[in-house]
């Protein structure tokens, strides 16, 4: 398993169009893919779910993924939050 | 007559007859089902439709509202396979026995109430969105049609609340303008009310009731009024009012990207005033170039403490950023005169308009000052910041502030704390003063601004406020338009720039004589600065 953690800067937190990007690059991996706040988790191939965590401004969470593409998932999935979120 | 007030989520003036949109009446009822793989199945059918219904929709909008307001209709869709969603319907059928559309139902209610109960009005909002994608796969499950009905004349849509999927829909040549009783101004509608252009009026509450269907209406979009069967009086007012507002969008859609150019080829710069942040709508609403005079007063009349840095910070950045390279022009606090704040502590004064104000404070009290230095260079960094300060009178003040702007940059230095280092400075030509040693200030500064308002009260002694002094005034006196020259001869022999940001800047009958004299820009109030920018194209 792979995590990296992120502070959220885009003053808008994960808003619907945000979440909706990552759920759309997170369904693209083999590997389970999570994103937890505090002690909240969710799939983040689930919108729901990730827009559920009400993520704002300055709030960190912890994306970690689990699986046999892990290591590329967490990769590229850490470049996409730098450059959305 | 009805007058009915809310929230305006986007301006101008529409009249027309109301046109109350009625959804289609579904009961959802539960019934028993024995065949739970076929019942299932039906489900996944009609889910398959709707999303391929969206489907439509996003390339609909993509082509009216653009990516960005078009990617709802596809979060929409998102949703629609969403596992969490689909398994609670799935769960709810097989366990419950019961019709797909109860499961429908009841999984979207409870997705909404997931939303309600978040502590953020964004989204708390989007529980419209659960139960928009869901009504949409209960009308295909009961077979109902959700096409709409052609609208035979241009009208007012009145509803409830208005779905994302139902605004993009409507034939907007057709749509007048939108009222409903409920919605947020977060919510989809209002966004894409505002990227259509169309006035629109939300929060009416249920006063706003579909009785009125059919009755003439006038929604103004710029107080967030819409009045029923209006008077005679109210029809005449509104009717100019929306005239106005065309003839201003008419000039806008002339003048968009054009550059202010006289006749014989004088390009002048016309950027607007304002007071606040909720001004930069309007900023941007009037195509300014820029602003040329950012009262930061507002930090501070509408606080009860001094601002503190980090507060000053967050709003010249959004302004800043807001403006996109173009030029801002942040003026330092201007306070005294007929702007008291308690907090300052200032004396009651004989005569505050020649007292203690403006420069005067922040160079008597340099830990005031320094805060706002700090968060304007600070600030500089995300945009194209300048700095003007206002009731200068001799070049020693300026050389104080200087002083001044290298110790704020120095600790901004030693504490690690990015800034522009090379930031415009400016200041305000508002006393006879500065107008008569122009020629050494403009050694000293990049830029001039003629601030008239003051500039005309102390050149000509006259106090702006005292009425009973009208007859004697004269804002086209020659005395104020030979300071203007001078100061503006003065600035070009320097190499510095020179604008007006006063009232007379405005003044359609001065703007010839303003090109004459050389000067480089005019700042004025939004709504002016596109009959300015048309005259200037008239001018020689």
């Amino acid at each position: 398993m792979k995590e990296f953690k992120y502070v959220i800067t885009d003053p808008e937190g994960i808003h619907a169009r945000p979440a909706g990007i990552l759920v759309k690059q997170a369904a693209g991996y083999a590997s389970a893919v999570k994103i937890a706040k505090g002690e909240k988790s969710a799939d983040a191939k689930r919108i729901f779910g990730v827009m559920g965590l009400g993520v704002k401004n300055g709030d960190e969470v912890t994306i970690t993924a689990d699986g046999a593409d892990e290591e590329k998932a967490i990769a590229e999935l850490e470049t996409f939050f730098k450059e959305n979120l | 007559m009805v007058t009915i007030t809310g929230k305006s989520v986007f301006g101008g003036v529409s009249i027309g007859k109301l046109l109350f949109y009625k959804r289609s009446e579904k009961v959802i009822k539960r019934t028993h089902v024995d065949d739970l793989d076929a019942e299932w199945k039906r489900f996944q059918e009609a889910k398959d439709a709707a999303v391929s219904q969206l489907q439509g929709l996003y390339d609909k909008a993509l082509e009216d509202v653009g990516e960005a307001n078009a990617m709802i209709f596809e979060i929409h869709q998102m949703m629609l396979e969403d596992l969490d969603y689909l398994e609670s319907i799935e769960n709810i059928i097989r366990t419950q026995e019961v019709n797909a559309e109860f499961a429908v139902a009841t999984t979207a209610d409870n997705f909404a109430k997931m939303f309600s109960a978040m502590d953020d009005a964004y989204m708390q909002g989007r529980a419209a969105d659960v139960k928009d994608v869901s009504e949409r796969v209960l009308d295909i499950l009961c077979g109902v049609d959700t096409g709409l009905k052609e609208m035979s004349e241009p009208c007012i849509i009145a509803a409830d609340d208005l779905a994302p999927s139902e605004t993009v829909q409507l034939d907007k040549s057709k749509v007048l303008g939108f009222a409903t009783q409920f919605g947020s101004a977060n919510s989809h509608t209002a966004i894409l009310a505002r990227t259509m252009n169309i006035p629109a009026v939300i929060g009416l509450g249920e006063e706003l009731s579909p009785e009125y269907n059919g009755k003439t209406a006038v929604v103004d979009g710029f107080t967030g009024t819409i009045y029923i069967e209006p008077d005679e009086e109210t029809m005449k007012e509104m009717t100019e009012k929306r005239q106005k507002d065309l003839d201003r969008k008419a000039l806008l859609e002339q003048l968009k990207g054009k550059e202010n150019v006289t006749k014989s080829g004088r390009k002048i710069n016309v950027y607007a005033n304002i007071g606040n942040v909720s001004d930069l709508g309007a900023v941007l609403k009037n195509d300014a170039g820029g602003i040329g005079l950012f009262r930061s007063e507002f930090l501070y009349l509408e606080n009860s403490d001094f601002p503190t840095e980090e507060q000053q910070f967050s709003v010249y950045k959004q302004v800043a950023e807001s403006m996109a390279g173009k030029k801002v022009i942040i003026r330092t606090l201007d306070i005294g005169a007929d702007k008291q704040v308690d907090y300052f502590g200032l004396d009651k004064e004989e005569n505050p308009a020649l007292g203690y104000r403006a420069i005067r404070i922040c160079l008597t009290r340099p830990e005031i000052f320094k805060t706002q230095l700090r968060a304007l260079y600070r600030a500089a960094v995300y945009g194209n910041i300048s700095i003007m300060f206002p009731m200068i009178i001799s070049v020693d003040e300026v050389k104080q502030i200087k002083e001044i702007i290298a110790e704020v940059k120095e600790e901004l230095r030693s504490e690690g704390i990015p800034f522009k280092e090379d930031v415009e400075l400016g200041i305000m030509i508002e006393t006879p003063a500065s107008v008569m040693v122009s020629r050494e200030l403009a050694k000293e500064v990049d830029f001039f601004s003629v601030g008239t308002n003051d500039l005309t009260q102390y050149t000509l002694a006259i106090d702006r406020q005292n009425n009973k002094l009208d007859r004697f005034f004269d804002p086209h006196h020659p005395a104020v338009l030979a300071m203007i020259r001078m100061a503006a001869e003065s600035a070009h022999a320097e190499g510095a720039w020179i604008g007006i940001c006063g009232e007379l800047g405005a003044d359609l009958e001065l703007t010839q004589e303003f090109i004459d004299m050389g000067l480089d820009e005019l700042s004025v109030s939004p709504a002016m600065v596109l009959p300015l920018r048309n005259r200037i194209r008239e001018c020689d």
